[in-house]
């Protein structure tokens, strides 16, 4: 340890320790550091009046402001339902044709739909409602359960084969391979049948056989035609469009163990008016009948 | 007889390690205890092939003269750079993946457990090993006294990195108790905190022991840090296993509770572990580079001071806008205002210090790598007090500003104060006389600050872009953007964040190499920092 010195290049006395031969310049704290430092102790105190700050056994202290989080989203919450009250309340009396037919009715619930579409639907249906492999796409006029405003209204508010509505749609394709009710060249067959329906390469021989045992297992529901049904959500199999895939692998899959699409009842978690301003938007889509 | 009460020390904690795994009570527990078995058992050969069998004869002499331990400081060295380019590799691996989510191997190298690894094995491999290197370094010479606890501090640094192994298996088998920066379970959590007592007793005895009559401020940093580091380990980890022979604990706390814990430790693994620990690193390193004294001695008094009193309470503003009750948002910001300038005190003693030396930074890039780093220390310390201001944090909060935030302030001021004490402490603890190259070093400055660069200035226009799309409201009042459409948004900004990353990857390989040539004792010849008209270092005869 050395005693106090005076530093050669900065004039300043160092504060007489050493170790390992650093010393230390007894410099004084820069001013506007420590100005800088007061101040924001200043500002802490200031906001600390301001806002509730001070733990108190059951509650705390309110501050000045008596503003919270909780208070300021209740007040958000209500100017924005206060400005659209009007609105809302003609959406809420009017029923879907009505509000279809009405411009401003029509333009608030397309917006509407629209931004529900985004925090409730995207997940599944895709965020421009291009669907993906077992979740339909909105955007075309295929429809599974009817496109009118009425039935996607319908389906919205109850859901698909869900356990928590009784008025969900509901419908079941057999599993006609694992539960051998076909056996499997059957089943090949009624694949070559149903490729030949929706204008793709098939074999002829096949699909006549095909033809036959859809008739007696598949029309039913499909339709003689395959053109669906949609009173019980069977899908019209002679389109191009498929909910699961249209190669041959897996309409084979389809038919062994079909897949089911579930939808929850928004009716549980969203308002009226919002189920009616997304039936609205995606009716408006381009599918809508 | 020498390493013999280790090897069967050892040997029968791989004998115990066996029994649990065979008793063990879910298949995640024995995998993982069978690792542990596996790396005991071979630690225990290794142990055993040198013991010697010998009566004792002359103690093995020492292969330094400077009375110091530093073979332990020599194994911290090369372990620091070793975890910290398997960290940047993973730190590198995760950006891409989140770029192109198709990179995500399943179940191992998923997004979800490679994230920690990438976490831990910055903060804690790479940065842990450089705080325990460098305190054993510092403690050592400011205190003029070899460390206390003979082989201790071996047990110190095996024991931790034991701990970084069976922290990074258990993350990749999916063991976690999913918290931020504390993933690892009960039984990990146990091997730390015995580990990190055994470091407390270490670096305390030594300044105990110490020969000078004052403690350095070094010192003070580097405990705070440990005292901390235990504190926050301890509580923040308080957890009731479900059986002692499986993986699953159920943590002491719940909800909110858990939540403000879990940042108060959060936090404050950012205030003692990354800026206390490191700032007692710059506080050697610096002057011993620029060769001067400390700039203010009362600065520093009283910036340590008002840091460790006022970090421990700045958690709560990772919390802003949650369930957390009003009262402590307002304190969490405050503090973390009030917070700004005794940061800023260290970065200004570290400057100041070059007072008088400033030239130097024209032919010493390890100068500069240390300047820089106190550079970006100081921006990222005034960047988290603008943050934690709640209305900032509404639109921060969430989005990949804070990912910017961390890491202007882990690459650039963690990183490289550590890359500037690396390469002053090689030459000394190997007696080269030099550094392989210092242009090499100089490439390395100019990778990683742009890497850094890049890598921050991405990530505020990412988060920003986030936070403003995530809150945008449409004139009558609805949402207009999905989240899944914020993403794809800020797609480019991803990409180049990988490359930011990459960069700074390859400045840490090119250090690797530099560090490894001068081990082996090679000179690259190289015309001299600043030119051919550098003044000689060698007095004119």
């Amino acid at each position: 340890m050395s005693d106090r010195e005076i530093d050669e290049t900065t004039g300043v006395n160092t504060t007489g320790h050493e170790w390992d031969g650093i010393k230390e310049l007894d410099n004084p704290m820069p001013r506007w550091w420590l100005w800088t430092f007061y101040a924001t102790i200043v500002f802490a105190i200031g906001y600390v009046i301001y806002y509730p700050a001070i733990p108190l056994m059951e509650s705390s202290t309110m501050g000045i402001s008596g503003q919270t989080n909780r208070l300021e989203l209740k007040r958000d919450q209500e100017e924005a339902s206060l400005a659209r009250r009007d609105i809302i309340g003609k959406i809420r009396q009017t029923d879907l044709s009505g509000i279809r037919s009405d411009e401003n009715l029509f333009r608030f619930a397309v917006a509407g739909g629209a931004s529900a579409y985004k925090v409730y639907c995207s997940q599944c249906h895709g965020s421009g409602g291009q669907g993906a492999s077992g979740f339909p796409n909105l955007n075309d006029d295929d429809w599974l359960w009817g496109g009118d405003l009425d039935t996607i209204y319908t389906t919205i508010k109850h859901g698909v084969r869900n356990d928590e509505d009784d008025d969900a749609r509901d419908s079941q394709m057999p599993a006609f391979g694992a539960d051998e009710i076909l056996e499997r060249d059957e089943i090949r067959a009624v694949t070559q049948y149903v490729l030949s329906v929706s204008r793709q390469e098939h074999d002829a021989e096949l699909a006549a056989v095909g033809q036959e045992l859809f008739a007696d297992n598949c029309a039913a529901c499909h339709g003689e035609n395959a053109a669906g049904n949609r009173e019980i959500g069977a899908p019209n199999l002679s389109d191009a469009v498929s909910l699961y895939g249209n190669t041959k692998e897996l309409i084979e899959a389809q038919i062994i163990q079909p897949k089911h699409g579930v939808m929850p009842p928004w009716q549980q978690r969203l308002s009226d008016e919002t189920i009616k301003q997304l039936a609205i938007y995606v009716h408006s889509k381009g599918g809508g009948e | 007889m020498r390493n013999h009460p280790e090897a069967i020390l050892v040997g029968l904690a791989a004998l115990a390690a066996m029994f649990a795994a065979a008793f063990s009570q879910d298949h995640l527990f024995q995998t993982h205890i069978t690792i542990l078995c596996l790396i005991l058992a071979g630690s225990t050969i290794v142990l055993l092939r040198r013991v010697e069998f010998a009566a004792p004869g002359k103690p093995l002499p020492e292969r330094n003269t400077s009375g110091y331990m530093d073979d332990v400081i020599r194994y911290g060295v090369i372990a620091t750079v070793f975890w910290g380019i398997v960290g940047f590799l993973v730190g590198v691996a995760i950006a891409a993946q989140l770029a192109w989510p198709e990179l995500n191997l399943q179940p191992y190298f998923n997004f979800g457990r490679l994230r920690p690894i990438h976490t831990s094995a910055v903060i804690f491999a790479f940065g842990g090993n450089a705080l325990i290197a460098t305190s054993f370094y510092v403690v050592q010479r400011t205190c003029r006294a070899r460390l206390f606890g003979g082989n201790l501090s071996w047990f110190v640094f095996w024991g931790y990195q034991l701990f970084i192994v069976m922290a990074a298996t258990g993350y990749l088998l999916g063991i976690t108790q999913s918290k931020e920066y504390a993933e690892p379970e009960w039984y990990v959590d146990i091997w730390l905190t015995i580990v990190w007592v055994a470091y407390l007793i270490v670096f305390m005895g030594t300044i105990i022991k110490r020969k000078e009559p004052h403690i350095y401020v070094a010192n003070w940093f580097y405990l705070s840090f440990i005292v901390t580091v235990a504190m926050l380990h301890l509580v923040n980890n308080a957890a009731v296993p479900v059986s002692f022979l499986g993986v699953k604990s159920y943590s002491a706390f719940s909800g909110v509770q858990d939540a403000l814990t879990q940042w108060w430790y959060g936090h404050n693994a950012v205030g003692f572990f990354l800026t206390a620990g490191f700032l007692g690193m710059m506080y050697y390193f610096v002057p011993k580079q620029a060769n001067r004294p400390v700039f203010s001695y009362r600065l520093s008094i009283i910036h340590f001071w008002a840091l460790i009193f006022l970090y421990i309470w700045a958690g709560p503003h990772h919390l802003h806008y949650t369930a957390l009750p009003d009262w402590a948002q307002t304190l969490g910001m405050v503090f973390s205002i009030m917070l700004w300038m005794p940061s800023w005190g260290g970065m200004i003693n570290g400057l100041m210090t070059l007072q008088g030396a400033w030239d130097k930074l024209r032919t010493d890039p390890i100068l500069r790598m240390m300047v820089l780093s106190l550079a970006f220390y100081g921006m990222s310390t005034f960047e988290g007090p603008m943050m934690s201001i709640k209305s900032v944090n509404s639109l921060s909060h969430y989005t990949d500003w804070t990912i910017g935030h961390v890491h202007s302030g882990a690459l650039g001021w963690n990183g490289m104060v550590t890359f500037g004490a690396l390469y002053y402490l090689v030459p000394k603890l190997w007696g080269r006389s030099q550094l392989y190259s210092l242009r090499l070093v100089n490439w390395h400055i100019w990778l990683a600050t742009l890497g850094i660069v890049v890598y921050a200035s991405v990530m505020w226009v990412a988060g920003i872009t986030q936070g403003l799309m995530w809150r945008e409201y449409d004139d009558q009042g609805f949402l207009v953007n999905s989240f899944i459409e914020t993403v794809s948004a800020i797609h480019p900004e991803y990409v180049m964040r990988t490359a930011g990353g990459g960069l700074y990857l390859a400045g840490a390989l090119v250090m690797a190499y530099n560090i490894w040539r001068t081990i082996r004792g090679d000179v690259r010849e190289e015309v001299p920092m600043g030119g051919k008209q550098a003044p000689s270092t060698v007095p004119a005869e």
